[in-house]
């Protein structure tokens, strides 16, 4: 039974193909490997069953809804109730600490500050980054840094990770630390990973793989 | 992997007996491929005859030999020959893999299917690793990586191989 569907997307840019008839399904609690070649359309495939950005044609169904059918709004909301994103770099905000990155999900959720910091703060120690709470991001390393996003993406509770080449910028040792790191803890809170990555040893981490290639994907769970 | 210079390596540390030898040789490189007794003693008989280790008295005990081995001076010698001495690089030019793409592609069947399925084994084989390797201790960390940086190696090929199966069909074919 899935979780998230996705059925004949297509995404082109002007004349680009980024997407050409792509599948893909993904089961509460697995980690998924999206593996392909740089231009194969993996990261248009995740912006698509993730929300972010919506298909020229084709559906995406997360736990019995259509997301191809909401509007921004409500799309929005869902990716902020159930849904978690790591990207590469560039995604914590440089004015607030690393503290108040990972609370921010739950502040804007509406939760008080006091309860939200409490429950960051546990996350940055399960992520063994709790040394740098109060500092901001530019104070700290890339390694650091990629575990403050990782602690945010998961303090929510959501039901799916979505990771954009997640260990693209750190050295192998760092990469794996934030992998095996990002899959315990989605493992134990049950939430599905959906993992961009162009590198084996990252991928190695999944579950499963699923391959694109120039715009199409190669799902064997989905044909079941 | 050179048993004789593992041995000599391992009796530097002082003399020991043919078992005591090999379960400390399986403790820390034989995890997957252990010594059998056999190998241990033919090994130790050779040493002996080439005057690398020497018979330092026989232990008193139950087993099948309790005889103790020392390292000589030309022993020693020959390990740090062998630690000063690089490993040959491997060059690889042999490959299986190649020679079925190139054949799948002759004979007009589906080379992708071959690139795939390859791709397939190798993650499930990375993936064990690499349970093994975060469950595992230093030792267990750096063999499993040496595994997973050669087969990440072969999986960067199949991908090449992949992106230039049209270009390689014409090759072969004409």
């Amino acid at each position: 039974m899935s979780l998230l569907k996705a059925e004949g997307l297509f995404k082109s840019f002007g004349k680009t193909h980024a997407l050409d008839g792509a599948d893909i399904s993904i089961r509460a609690g697995e980690v998924v490997a999206v593996m392909g070649p740089s231009g194969s359309g993996k990261s248009t495939l995740l912006h698509c069953i993730a929300g972010i950005l919506p298909p020229d044609k084709g559906t995406v169904h997360y736990s019995g809804q259509d997301l191809t059918a909401m509007n921004d709004s409500k799309r929005s909301e869902l990716r902020r109730t159930e849904f978690g994103f790591v990207f590469q770099f560039g995604q914590l905000v440089p004015e607030l600490t690393c503290l108040e990155n990972v609370a921010l999900p739950l502040r804007l959720s509406g939760m008080k500050r006091k309860d939200a910091e409490r429950a960051s703060r546990d996350w940055l120690a399960r992520l063994e980054v709790d040394g740098v709470a109060d500092q901001r991001p530019g104070e700290t390393s890339g390694g650091q840094g990629q575990r403050v996003a990782v602690a945010r993406a998961l303090v929510t509770r959501p039901k799916v990770i979505f990771a954009d080449e997640p260990t693209g910028a750190l050295d192998s040792l760092n990469g794996e630390r934030v992998m095996h790191l990002l899959t315990t803890a989605a493992r134990e809170t049950g939430a599905a990973v959906v993992l961009v990555t162009h590198e084996p040893r990252v991928a190695a981490y999944s579950d499963r793989e699923v391959v694109v290639r120039d715009g199409r994907s190669r799902d064997v769970e989905f044909a079941r | 992997m050179s048993i004789g210079h593992a041995l000599l390596g391992l009796l530097e540390g002082g003399p020991r007996h043919g078992y005591d030898l090999k379960r400390s040789y399986d403790e820390r490189f034989g995890q997957d491929r252990p010594l059998h007794y056999g190998q241990v003693y033919s090994t130790l008989s050779r040493l002996l005859k080439n005057g690398l280790v020497t018979e330092a008295g026989v232990e008193a005990g139950d087993g099948p030999e309790r005889k103790r081995y020392a390292i000589t001076d030309a022993g020693v010698t020959d390990v740090e020959r062998w630690l000063s001495t690089p490993e040959k690089p491997e060059p690889y030019l042999q490959n299986t893999l190649y020679a079925k793409v190139v054949l799948a592609l002759l004979s007009g069947r589906s080379a992708t299917e071959v690139l795939d399925a390859q791709r397939a084994a190798h993650l499930t084989t990375m993936r064990e690793l690499t349970k093994r390797k975060v469950d595992g201790d230093l030792a267990d960390q750096l063999i499993c990586d040496f595994a997973l940086f050669h087969l990440e190696a072969d999986l960067r090929w199949l991908e090449l191989t992949a992106a230039r199966l049209d270009q390689l069909a014409v090759e072969v074919t004409r």
